[in-house]
């Protein structure tokens, strides 16, 4: 082999120890978080937790023998019975428990994905554009979301959805255009460091116009922050959710969530406990574990806390 | 310092005039209004209260004779209680709302920053676990589930506060809704104290005086408490606002006299004088502490004072 140098044959062999797999193998960044993450048990337990919950709200309805807004006549206000099929009592309409908390988490998980959707797309485009323009365009904005901070942000969903209707989209929209703030913060300030690194300075020099450099090339720099920041916003936004529910303004009946449940329940809990057990201990088991997960998360991605 | 004030009071009272039109904006665009009944009102009746209330001017002069009232102190009649103007009503709860607010805020956050500085100082020791776990449970149970549960426990198996309602004076009667409230905003302040405070005990300059031999209390009252309060004083502006929010809900479970029960009847009835009076005063509270925590903060951080 005639041409070959020392550092052709160091890797030759290297590659040649690849294939029959007894070399050491470099750690990629995403590999290394996610062993951190697979050690963290409490993040571990917290997904399949979550999973369960998921499943509970999403594939349990089918198995149950009643649904959500079917009234058994013959058990009205009743504690757990496994014969009639009401495996966690019937409420003051004789509407089996099981399947109400099922709809109701299934709701509350709707909300939140959709919310957090909402909050993660206005977030990241609006911090992107206020840290990449900077300057007065970054001030004036910014400032926006100073203001939008100073304000009691809840009495305004309430407002709003007080006024254009309890209609669930709206509620969705409306938790989401409000639970933006904080990831702009967080993405504006990763923001102005990414757009001082070469690759962007390349893509302008090669012309690129600054929508394409933020969508392409400072956008999927964002991925870690977005994704641990829109994991506690998740609870957060849930929180939102029941509190509207709580406060009579959420989904309508005979569709539920897990805070209209609780609000249901709790002046009724002396006399029919099962009322007020079952969606509360699934609403914090689910806000618990998502906590456990963002903060896993932030844990394995964020080198800065290491 | 004192520039730095005054520049921060000035460039609050914008913020204060574009709330308070986007609040009016918003609530009069709707459709409905406050007296839309079960009964439809005769024409005449609702076009001479709608000329009383001034609804039939255009909006934008409805706009500006609500500001010029509300720079007199003046936030207009309700249109639902008649006997009462929207500054008595909210004068009438205004007392209360603060008392319970900033009873719990103070609480809070001192037993937060104890809570958080405690933990640090123990990191990974078994107060730093029972701590955090507490502070856990503390952040996710909402606070009308906190509520519900207290009430229960402790006011009806355990009878040992009363469940809800007010006595003038009465201090047992605010042991459970200011107990909520407290929970969690301490276990946020903790949280963040808990992390600024690690980080801080991991810097160079804590090894140097650690190094020329300081003594653990010392370290911490003269080197690491004030560095490490800042991310916590940056907090306390959202928490109160999280905080008054809070009292809408414990006000209604506790059947306590303050604002918050105000305001969500109000907005369902379109009661649009006590519904923006309501919010403004809210709003006002909030600005007003974060003016309060912005000066602490430049206390605090020389550097942020001349920005």
């Amino acid at each position: 082999m005639a041409g070959i140098t020392g550092k052709d044959a160091v890797l030759t062999e290297y590659a040649r120890r690849l294939e029959t797999l007894d070399a050491p193998k470099g750690r990629s960044l995403t590999q290394d978080a996610i062993r951190r993450l697979v050690r963290n048990t409490a993040a571990v337990i917290s997904v399949f937790v979550v999973a369960a919950i998921v499943l509970f709200a999403f594939v349990g309805p089918y198995l149950l023998p009643w649904t959500y807004g079917e009234i058994d006549w013959s058990n009205i206000r009743k504690p757990p019975n496994f014969e009639a099929g009401h495996f966690a009592g019937t409420d003051q309409n004789g509407r089996d428990m099981l399947a109400r908390i099922m709809q109701g988490t299934q709701m509350s998980l709707i909300v939140a994905g959709v919310a957090t959707l909402v909050s993660v797309i206005i977030g990241v485009i609006y911090g992107a554009v206020a840290g990449y323009f900077g300057g007065k365009v970054d001030a004036v904005m910014m400032r926006f979301v100073d203001i939008m901070y100073a304000l009691p942000y809840i009495l305004f969903v309430i407002i709003l959805v007080v006024i254009f209707g309890r209609n669930p989209v709206l509620l969705f929209v409306g938790i989401g255009c409000l639970e933006w703030l904080t990831m702009a913060r967080i993405v504006r300030g990763q923001t102005l460091s990414i757009k001082e690194r070469e690759f962007v300075e390349a893509a302008k020099a090669g012309g690129a116009k600054p929508w394409t450099i933020i969508m392409r090339h400072i956008v999927p720099n964002l991925t870690g922050p977005v994704v641990i920041y829109a994991t506690l916003t998740v609870p957060e936004i849930i929180l939102t959710e029941s509190f509207l529910s709580y406060l009579g303004l959420g989904v309508q009946e005979p569709q539920t969530s897990l805070g209209t449940l609780i609000s249901f329940g709790s002046p009724v809990a002396e006399t029919l406990p099962w009322m007020l057990i079952g969606p509360a201990v699934v609403l914090v088991s689910l806000l618990l574990c998502l906590t456990y997960i963002g903060d896993g998360l932030r844990d394995a991605l964020d080198p800065k806390d290491r | 310092m004192f520039g730095y004030v005054t520049r921060r009071v000035l460039s609050a009272i914008p913020i204060a005039l574009i709330a308070v039109t986007a609040c009016f904006f918003i609530l009069r665009l709707a459709p409905g209004g406050p007296f839309d009944g079960e009964r439809a009102l005769p024409p005449v009746t609702l076009a001479n209260l709608r000329a009383h209330y001034n609804l039939d001017l255009p909006l934008i002069q409805q706009y500006f004779i609500y500001v010029g009232r509300l720079l007199q102190g003046d936030f207009g009649p309700s249109m639902v209680y008649n006997d009462f103007t929207v500054a008595e009503m909210l004068w009438i709860g205004l007392p209360f709302t603060l008392m319970l607010g900033f009873s719990a805020f103070i609480i809070g956050t001192i037993v937060g920053l104890v809570a958080g500085a405690f933990s640090a100082v123990n990191q990974n020791k078994w107060p730093d676990y029972v701590l955090v776990m507490l502070v856990m449970v503390g952040l996710v149970i909402p606070n009308f589930l906190m509520a519900a549960v207290l009430q229960l426990v402790f006011g009806v198996y355990l009878d040992w506060f009363p469940a809800g309602g007010w006595q003038a004076g009465s201090i047992p009667h605010l042991v459970l809704p200011i107990t909520v409230l407290v929970l969690p905003h301490a276990g946020r302040t903790a949280r963040l104290m808990r992390g600024s405070m690690i980080e801080v005990l991991g810097t160079n300059y804590v090894r140097t005086a650690r190094s020329k031999g300081l003594g653990q209390r010392l370290i911490l009252a003269r080197h690491a408490i004030k560095p490490a309060l800042l991310p916590v004083v940056s907090y306390l502006g959202p928490g109160l606002s999280y905080l008054l929010t809070g009292s809408l809900v414990v006000e209604q479970v506790f059947a306590l006299p303050g604002i918050g029960k105000y305001f969500i009847s109000a907005a369902l009835n379109r009661d649009y004088g006590l519904v923006l009076g309501t919010t403004i005063l809210y709003m006002f509270i909030i600005l007003a502490v974060n003016l309060i925590v912005d000066v602490i903060y430049a206390w605090l951080d020389p550097k942020v004072r001349y920005h």
